[in-house]
């Protein structure tokens, strides 16, 4: 019989962290069937019953403009049946800056929504029932800050503090590493991370005070990296906690993660389930953890990223389609399934909903959120499982050895890793050696750019031009109407108690409830703690 | 005599930090022979401005994801201007397809989106570099 495709001699097939991929699975690739959901190590996931007891959360990341524009995205996605909010904060908002700042200058509202006051969190929130919604926020440098300034919002609501629930990223670490949004160096960075984490174990116990995540794969970490790259980055913070004095059974349980999601399925699927397996002996085994809570990694996830293309992008609500099946069936805890125009702007209404319907599609009309672990028991994912976890811990190994994650970043090899591996990822596309339909497949297409100029059916959202305006417009209003001295002593406070070693939440809360602005409260901190100065290397 | 090596600074100017793109270019017209300086990320106009002068580069490449686009180009040939330099400007990153025509007008040479091939980019660069150097 003639084969329609002979395998050219050394032809290797593996998955996108090198893991050798066999032609076919059986038992023997096998090491041992894993224990049932719910159980430890919860490779099956964290829940016995899991979908049917608690679905994932629909929590698409929005925000732009001025807080009323965000604010109207965020109630048409509420009332298109999204069950969780996620907030995107612009620029200037992440890095400690007002609107009216110059440095804030052609930045105010364009990836997310500007924040200056706690003015502009409760007209975000306006209407939005913050007992009964939860809230994540990509917030790392300015966490601090915002939490507060959410925690004071909700008050107004009459909703007490022991009942929001939500989640602040406040994970400084992939900043240094990946992603780019830090201020402060990173020892300061370090304190008020945990900080934010003491506060909220103490006083905030719905909260999730770090959600350590994954940007070291979309900046070209491959998924064994990035799983290791994370999970390192998690046992710094348990270290860091622990060195604070907090028992590891108070503030394990609030840990959460957060990661990207491309279309390699099955490595995705192997990765969650591995990553649960690492992190659940990792908190028994070396922080001594006894609560089944503090051993269950809960997940937040990403499908989209640098895995869609800019090119024929209605191909890319496949792209989320299959990373949204990937996460569910790996057991994650809430999606965002990223907009299928990503690579040309901010989401309109219209992709913004098609990307929810993704979700719900996945969701409602498959199989996938009846059954627990699906895919459970399949020879080639509990063998990939196997194999991405012992990646995966000879890089945590890797990594430990050299020092520790902080000492790595320092030193810039993460970073240098990182960047090679994007390289190679790109040359890679460019010699066809990584199908990307649309854009090298079938062969012989030519670049997209030479295809004739905007593609099928995008219509990227514009952004108001008066953003800006109107923000610095109601920072005078704000700066007029404020009690000046009250500001002036909250930030002295502030000051003060950061040149000691005292949790900052308190002095923190004092300056937004006097209406101290972001870029004041941060510039407080940036006179004390400095700035970072990150390796240019390359 | 051997011919001079195009020099090329990479800058990431404005707020954003998403720096994947600006490092593998950086790293593609290495790899073609060129020396790269890059700026590392929230370089203002004047830094960029100081290292390009300093650095005594061909060409500049700015990266921009932010949409903040528009006027970090303005801001850097406004500034190159007032210091009487004339270096080609391209620029890389989420590019909408409305804003070309006004970045072109401003004076950038040439405009890359997520899909550019390495190599076209290389070539560009390499071009503008080639005539820029041949002024000197």
């Amino acid at each position: 019989m003639k084969r329609e495709r002979p395998e050219a001699d050394g032809e290797t097939f593996a998955t996108r962290s090198g893991l050798p991929l066999e032609p076919c699975y059986g038992p023997e690739s096998v090491r041992s069937p894993p224990p049932p959901p719910g159980a430890f190590p919860f490779t099956r996931g964290i829940h016995p019953t899991m979908y049917r007891g608690k679905p994932w959360t629909m929590r698409q990341y929005a925000g732009f403009g001025t807080p009323a524009e965000t604010n109207e995205r965020f109630r048409y996605l509420l009332a298109q049946g999204q069950t969780g909010l996620s907030l995107a904060l612009d620029l200037p908002t992440q890095l400690g800056l007002d609107s009216d700042d110059p440095e804030a200058e052609g930045e105010v509202g364009k990836v997310g929504v500007a924040i200056d006051s706690l003015d502009d969190m409760e007209a975000v929130f306006e209407g939005i029932p913050l007992g009964q919604v939860s809230t994540s926020m990509t917030i790392n440098a300015t966490a601090s800050i915002l939490l507060a300034m959410y925690e004071a919002a909700a008050t107004r609501q009459g909703v007490p503090p022991e009942r929001i629930a939500g989640t602040v990223q406040n994970d400084l670490l992939k900043e240094f590493g990946a992603r780019g949004a830090w201020i402060f160096p990173i020892d300061p960075s370090m304190r008020l991370a945990v900080d934010v984490i003491e506060d909220c174990v103490g006083r905030l116990p719905r909260f999730n005070p770090i959600s350590v995540a994954s940007h070291y794969r979309d900046a070209g970490a491959s998924p064994a990296e990035e799983l290791a790259y994370t999970l390192a980055a998690g046992t710094t913070y348990v270290r860091a906690c622990l060195d604070r004095g907090i028992p590891v059974d108070r503030f394990a349980p609030r840990l959460s993660f957060f990661f990207y999601t491309y279309t390699n399925f099955f490595e995705e699927v192997a990765k969650y389930r591995a990553g649960r397996r690492l992190w659940a002996t990792l908190m028994r085994d070396r922080f001594g953890a006894k609560e089944p809570q503090s051993l269950a990694m809960r997940i937040a996830c990403v499908c989209g990223g640098h895995s869609l293309t800019r090119a024929e992008p209605l191909g890319n609500v496949a792209r989320t389609t299959l990373e949204t099946l990937a996460v569910a069936c790996a057991g994650v805890q809430s999606v965002f399934t990223a907009a299928h125009d990503e690579a040309f702007a901010i989401p309109t209404e219209l992709s913004a909903r098609t990307a929810l319907r993704v979700q719900q599609i996945v969701a409602q009309e498959t199989e996938v959120a009846k059954v627990a672990d699906p895919l459970g028991g399949s020879y080639f994912v509990e063998a990939l499982t196997d194999a991405m976890e012992d990646r995966g811990r000879e890089i945590l190994d890797e990594l430990e050895a050299r020092g520790g994650m902080v000492e790595c970043l320092r030193s810039g090899l993460v970073q240098q890793r990182i960047a090679r591996g994007a390289y190679e990822q790109q040359r890679a596309i460019e010699s066809g050696a990584q199908p990307l339909v649309g854009v090298n497949y079938p062969p012989g297409l030519p670049p997209a750019g030479a295809r004739g100029e905007e593609p099928d059916g995008i219509a990227t959202q514009r952004l108001s031009r008066t953003a800006a305006m109107e923000k610095a417009k109601a920072l005078a209003r704000l700066r007029r109407g404020r009690d000046a001295g009250r500001v002036e002593l909250s930030l002295f406070r502030l000051a003060d108690e950061a040149r000691g070693t005292q949790n900052l939440m308190a002095p923190i809360r004092e300056a937004v409830l006097a209406y101290a602005t972001v870029g004041e409260i941060a510039r407080t901190l940036r006179q004390v703690f400095g700035i970072y100065q990150p390796p240019t290397a390359f | 005599m051997a011919a001079r090596r195009i020099r090329v600074l990479i800058g990431k100017p404005g707020l954003d930090g998403h720096d994947r793109g600006a490092r593998v270019v950086a790293m593609a017209l290495r790899d073609a022979g060129m020396e790269v300086v890059y700026s590392g990320l929230r370089a203002s106009v004047a830094q960029l401005a100081s290292a390009a002068e300093q650095e005594d580069v061909d060409v500049i490449g700015l990266s921009v994801l932010s949409g903040a686009h528009l006027s970090a180009c303005r801001r850097l040939i406004e500034e190159l201007r007032r210091r009487g330099i004339e270096i080609p400007l391209v620029l890389g990153g989420v590019i909408p397809k409305e804003d070309h025509e006004e970045l072109r007008r401003l004076g950038v040479a040439a405009i890359f989106g997520p899909e550019s091939p390495l190599e076209e980019i290389v070539r560009t660069v390499s071009g503008l570099g080639f005539n820029g150097g041949s002024d000197r």
